[in-house]
């Protein structure tokens, strides 16, 4: 399936991506021809098959819901590009 | 300078004071520092793994040493190690250190090993030549004009080309056992949920596993149940008892071995690695196996079932990476949203780009039935037509990758090209059974040559003595 240049913008703001335009053309053909390829799947006949949600050979895994401090808020904020003692900083949002 | 390829070796020598834990991780130091061209380390941790090389030394003098004392082993740039940074060969994690330490490497300190650094590899692990780094390619040591494969692939060099012993590298799709078959040596990804993701940076959670490189199938299954098992950390991961599989590596029984006709027939695959296999299911026959041909209707299916899922997970995984928390951050934006995309958008690369936005396609109200629900379903057929197969029979044999190590900058323009590098390795992970890639020979240009075995889930005791037996049998001629 061919995808075209809205499809891709749309596609591109909904994973906060911006394209440079000089790639764009590119992209754009790359993901037609992938998705041309995947839509191989169609030949599959699928109408009676459950879809495959969990890999996981076990059922539900639980454990006791205890409080510990598993990250110090110091450790927690140090890898942020900004930060001060308590929060992380981000562009205003609310003016 | 003497090479040691395994641990017993190691320990063998360290007891009757041939080597001590310090030399033996200084002449790795010098390898790797010999080496640099092959780009196999983003980091060494020279001094610290000297450090922790005397304190092993001294607990081997007072007797109080671990079960992996003298191991030195290397960990893919995926894997949390407290204190030391981590990127996943991407510029968005610019900076960022650990904070823990994830459980399989936390289990692996404990009983002694050494870390002496981490691991080129293909951006978040999407790649199949460890070519996609924003650190650079990775080169084979075994031809230097090759990619190692990937997405592990500095990993798979680093034991490749004795700059440690053994390393933990990620199987998605097939990123531990293609690199393992384009180098040369042991690759193993064990069942889906066998060991803890705890401290793994995410790429596609239904598909991600820890795998390892070594020279040898009884270091491979000492690290395997020293890392596998329950972890309160993980919910994902099984609670199965782990087998002492390095104790249970003898094996002379006689196996039903199923081989897949359709790889064999397929366009893709290469003379030299369709001959090697040819070469093994004779060479099973008259060793007194039972080896049949069987029907696998799912070939052509496999990749675009991957693909569809796992870029639909991978666009959810990775929607962390937004500039806030850890990372880098991009200097140019002007409100909330256009840092987001600016940040994500200039330290991404090219390849982890479309990704997400296929997963993002893929998952869109329009086509999330068509393309994504009809994956799953897919995924359900590749599921049981291949654990069918392992209900009659032990194993599966079929190659590792259609071809031996391909030459650098070779598949690099078209995406397409470079996916069907994973096209025989994908079966065992969309189907979430153990497999492994084990070296059978080489090319004419001494490129060698992967033979992958796939066992049912949970049957990696049996997997790994096979493979031992196979690769005995073969070296005494």
């Amino acid at each position: 399936m061919k995808i075209d240049k809205d499809t891709l913008h749309k596609l591109a703001h909904l994973a906060r991506l911006e394209l440079d335009p000089s790639n764009e053309k590119e992209m754009l053909n790359s993901l037609s021809e992938i998705l041309t390829w995947v839509e191989k799947l169609n030949e599959l006949d699928t109408k009676d098959v459950d879809p495959l949600v969990s890999m996981s050979y076990e059922l539900n895994a639980f454990r006791e819901d205890k409080v510990t401090e598993e990250l110090p808020r110091e450790e927690g904020l140090a890898n942020a590009p900004r930060h001060d003692d308590k929060f992380f900083i981000v562009p205003k949002v609310i003016e | 300078m003497k090479t040691y390829r395994s641990l017993a070796e190691i320990q063998k020598a360290i007891a009757s004071g041939n080597i001590t834990c310090k030399q033996l991780v200084e002449q790795y130091l010098q390898v790797i520092n010999e080496k640099s061209h092959l780009n196999v380390f983003l980091e060494v941790f020279a001094e610290e793994a000297i450090a922790k090389a005397d304190v092993v030394d001294e607990k081997i003098r007072a007797g109080r040493q671990g079960r992996l004392a003298g191991m030195v082993i290397s960990l893919k740039d995926v894997l949390c190690y407290k204190g030391h940074r981590l990127q996943a060969g991407s510029r968005i994690l610019e900076g960022f250190v650990s904070q823990f330490t994830g459980t399989a490497v936390q289990r692996l300190l404990d009983e002694d090993a050494i870390v002496i650094g981490r691991t080129n590899c293909d951006e978040f692990a999407m790649g199949s030549s460890s070519e996609n780094s924003a650190y650079g390619p990775v080169v084979n040591a075994a031809g230097e004009k090759r990619v190692p494969g990937g997405s592990s692939g500095g990993s798979a060099v680093s034991v490749q080309s004795d700059m440690c012993l053994l390393s933990l590298g990620t199987d998605t799709g097939g990123s531990v056992r293609q690199p393992a078959s384009f180098c040369g040596i042991v690759g193993y990804k064990p069942t889906y949920s066998r060991i803890s993701r705890y401290g793994l940076l995410a790429y596609a959670s239904s598909f991600d596993t820890i795998g390892t490189f070594a020279h040898t199938i009884e270091d491979t299954a000492l690290t395997l149940e020293i890392m596998a098992g329950h972890d309160d950390y993980d919910s994902t991961v099984s609670h199965e008892p782990v087998l002492p599989y390095s104790t249970l590596l003898s094996n002379n029984k006689k196996y039903k071995i199923a081989y897949l006709k359709e790889p064999l027939a397929s366009p893709e695959i290469s003379a030299p690695v369709k001959g090697a296999v040819e070469d093994a299911i004779t060479w099973l026959k008259n060793d007194g196996h039972t080896v049949e041909p069987v029907e696998f209707n799912y070939l052509d299916y496999v990749l675009p079932t991957y693909y569809i899922l796992t870029t639909a997970e991978a666009s959810s995984n990775l929607s962390r990476y937004d500039g806030v928390k850890y990372g880098y951050r991009s200097k140019s934006h002007v409100n909330l949203e256009t840092m987001y995309k600016k940040s994500r958008s200039e330290a991404f690369g090219k390849e982890v780009q479309r990704r997400i936005l296929l997963g993002t396609f893929v998952l869109s109200a329009s086509y999330y039935d068509a393309f994504y629900t009809k994956a799953l379903k897919a995924r359900k057929l590749i599921q049981q037509a291949t654990r069918d197969i392992l209900k009659e029979y032990d194993f599966i044999i079929l190659p590792t990758s259609p071809t031996v190590a391909f030459k650098l900058g070779e598949h690099t323009k078209n995406p397409l090209e470079m996916y069907l590098a994973d096209l025989f390795t994908v079966q065992a992970s969309v189907a979430g059974v153990p497999a492994i890639s084990i070296p059978y020979g080489e090319d004419n240009e001494g490129m060698p040559i992967g033979l992958q075995l796939i066992a049912d889930a949970f049957q990696e005791e049996k997997l790994l003595a096979f493979s031992r037996h196979i690769l005995n049998a073969r070296k005494k001629g």
